[in-house]
């Protein structure tokens, strides 16, 4: 289990954006690696959510004019999994029937096996039949990732979904997510720059309105941020995030 | 947050007791300073003693009111959570139904209770008309406003789920709207024997509104203010009975503490 088994496409966003007449970002370029973790970064209120939101097909407020495409020609749509700040559990649902919403609601068959399997992977099959309210913050976000993880889709975007976690269960949280969505297409808008050092493969450093491109060496999984190269790219990207 | 709830069961029961007991004094004060007539204003132990000498006579009509709320109360809900739904479902039926819908709330549903008297007749069913309409605006308006409101993120993730149209109505914004719902049916609870009632007073041969008018009529105000009493406790009891299974559906739904 765990990705899927066709090649996985990369992704390229290229275009203007503007909110009510006034433009957010003018000639913006984004190209996610195939199967590696892209990381934008940047402070808050800056437009990376909305930049996510525009890849995700979701309401943005906004018009983009330019193009969002995959680098195996197929349409974006329908092969992306989200993942946001707050978990978006549904209060109702169990965690397992959380973990088998996108199913239930394309009404699907359940894959029972998969199901438990995932279940098992983020830690939770003690509480599967608890209700998302009694369980903890760090809880239930590993139950949505669980839940993004059981749509079983080349494309996954991640929205700050670790940024209210205490910094011990961030980190947990960081090497479960690395580990279960390997060899998956990831972006994660993220305003804290050591998290993108640790998971991203390549940084997109954002400040008004620009994107400045930074490739970090290949890692098997979370990177350990006490190598002298990483402080190096640690202060060029603090530069372009302060200009 | 606070857990969202005005239910009965929690105003304590003695404080409810204290407010009937202070009440019942001041009316036997009023009757005794101003020595008023007891075919004007009988006074607490004449009414009780007409509540229990006659309570056959009065547990019959209670019988046939409840009857009447109850079945005019199921209908009414249904009716407004079907509307709602299809509302959701389709704008168009939206614009063409909605100002119709709300038009239709300036006309006063007393004003309709001696047509529907003369369409269904005097039985059961022009009360039961009665109790419908008087519960099906508010329970459709309050839901289809809790329909509307379903919090964005969950909209999001159905869409990244390609969740169709249905599904994401039935298995997220239902669910979701069920604290809207609720406030509706709380208040769908006290008006339906408001309905029922007025029914009974334009043309009935049953039921609590029949019993008042009858004894009006025979000037026995006793019996007339030991329906009233009666109907006190149904409405009262109907409402606490809703409110709980309103609190144990919002509760379900978890969107109270969300």
């Amino acid at each position: 289990m765990g990705a899927p088994d066709h090649a996985i496409p990369g992704l390229r966003l290229s275009g203007e954006f503007s909110y009510s007449e006034r433009p957010l970002f003018s000639d913006l370029m984004l190209e996610l690696l195939p199967g590696s973790w892209t990381c934008l970064l940047g402070s808050s209120g800056i437009g990376k959510s909305t930049l996510l939101r525009l890849i995700a097909g979701l309401e943005t407020g906004g018009s983009f004019s330019g193009s969002i495409s995959a680098s195996d020609n197929l349409p974006v749509d329908g092969r992306v999994a989200y993942m946001a700040q707050s978990d978006l559990l549904l209060p109702w649902l169990t965690v397992r029937q959380n973990v088998s919403l996108g199913a239930s609601l394309r009404r699907e068959p359940l894959d029972h096996v998969k199901i438990d399997h995932l279940i098992h992977r983020v830690g939770l099959e003690e509480y599967i039949s608890n209700k998302p309210g009694e369980l903890s913050g760090g809880m239930r976000q590993r139950c949505a990732l669980a839940r993004t993880l059981m749509e079983d889709t080349p494309l996954v975007l991640l929205d700050e979904p670790f940024s209210a976690l205490d910094p011990v269960t961030r980190r947990q949280m960081q090497a479960l997510a690395s580990s279960t969505l390997q060899n998956r297409t990831v972006l994660l808008v993220t305003h804290d720059l050591a998290e993108a050092l640790r998971l991203g493969r390549r940084i997109y450093a954002m400040s008004q309105g620009k994107l400045e491109e930074f490739d970090l060496p290949a890692c098997r999984s979370v990177r350990e941020l006490d190598d002298p190269a990483m402080m190096d790219i640690q202060s060029r990207i603090f530069s372009v995030l302060n200009a | 947050m606070k857990p969202r709830s005005d239910s009965l069961p929690l105003i304590r029961v003695w404080e409810v007791l204290f407010a009937c007991l202070v009440m019942i004094l001041v009316w036997q004060a009023v009757v005794w300073v101003t020595q008023v007539e007891s075919f004007i204003l009988p006074g607490p132990w004449a009414v009780a003693s007409a509540f229990v000498n006659q309570f056959a006579l009065i547990w019959h009509h209670t019988l046939i009111t409840a009857v009447e709320v109850m079945v005019g109360l199921v209908l009414g809900v249904t009716a407004g959570i079907l509307t709602a739904l299809n509302l959701t479902m389709s704008e168009r039926g939206r614009k063409l139904i909605m100002p119709a819908l709300v038009m239709s709330q300036t006309i006063p549903v007393f004003a309709l209770a001696p047509l529907l008297t003369l369409w269904l007749g005097y039985g059961l069913a022009s009360k039961i008309a009665m109790a419908v309409l008087i519960v099906y605006f508010p329970v459709t308006s309050t839901f289809l406003d809790g329909l509307a409101n379903t919090p964005k993120g969950y909209l999001d993730i159905a869409h990244t789920m390609r969740s169709p149209n249905r599904s994401t109505l039935m298995q997220i914004r239902f669910p979701a709207a069920v604290p809207s719902l609720t406030s509706g049916i709380r208040l769908a609870a006290v008006y339906a024997p408001i309905g029922a009632v007025i029914g009974e007073w334009v043309g009935a041969s049953n039921g609590l509104g029949y019993l008042m008018l009858l004894a009006n009529g025979r000037v026995k105000i006793d019996l007339m203010f030991a329906a009233l009493v009666a109907l006190c406790i149904l409405t009262v009891t109907i409402r606490a009975i809703i409110g709980l299974i309103c609190d144990r559906a919002v509760k379900w739904s978890g969107m109270n503490n969300r």
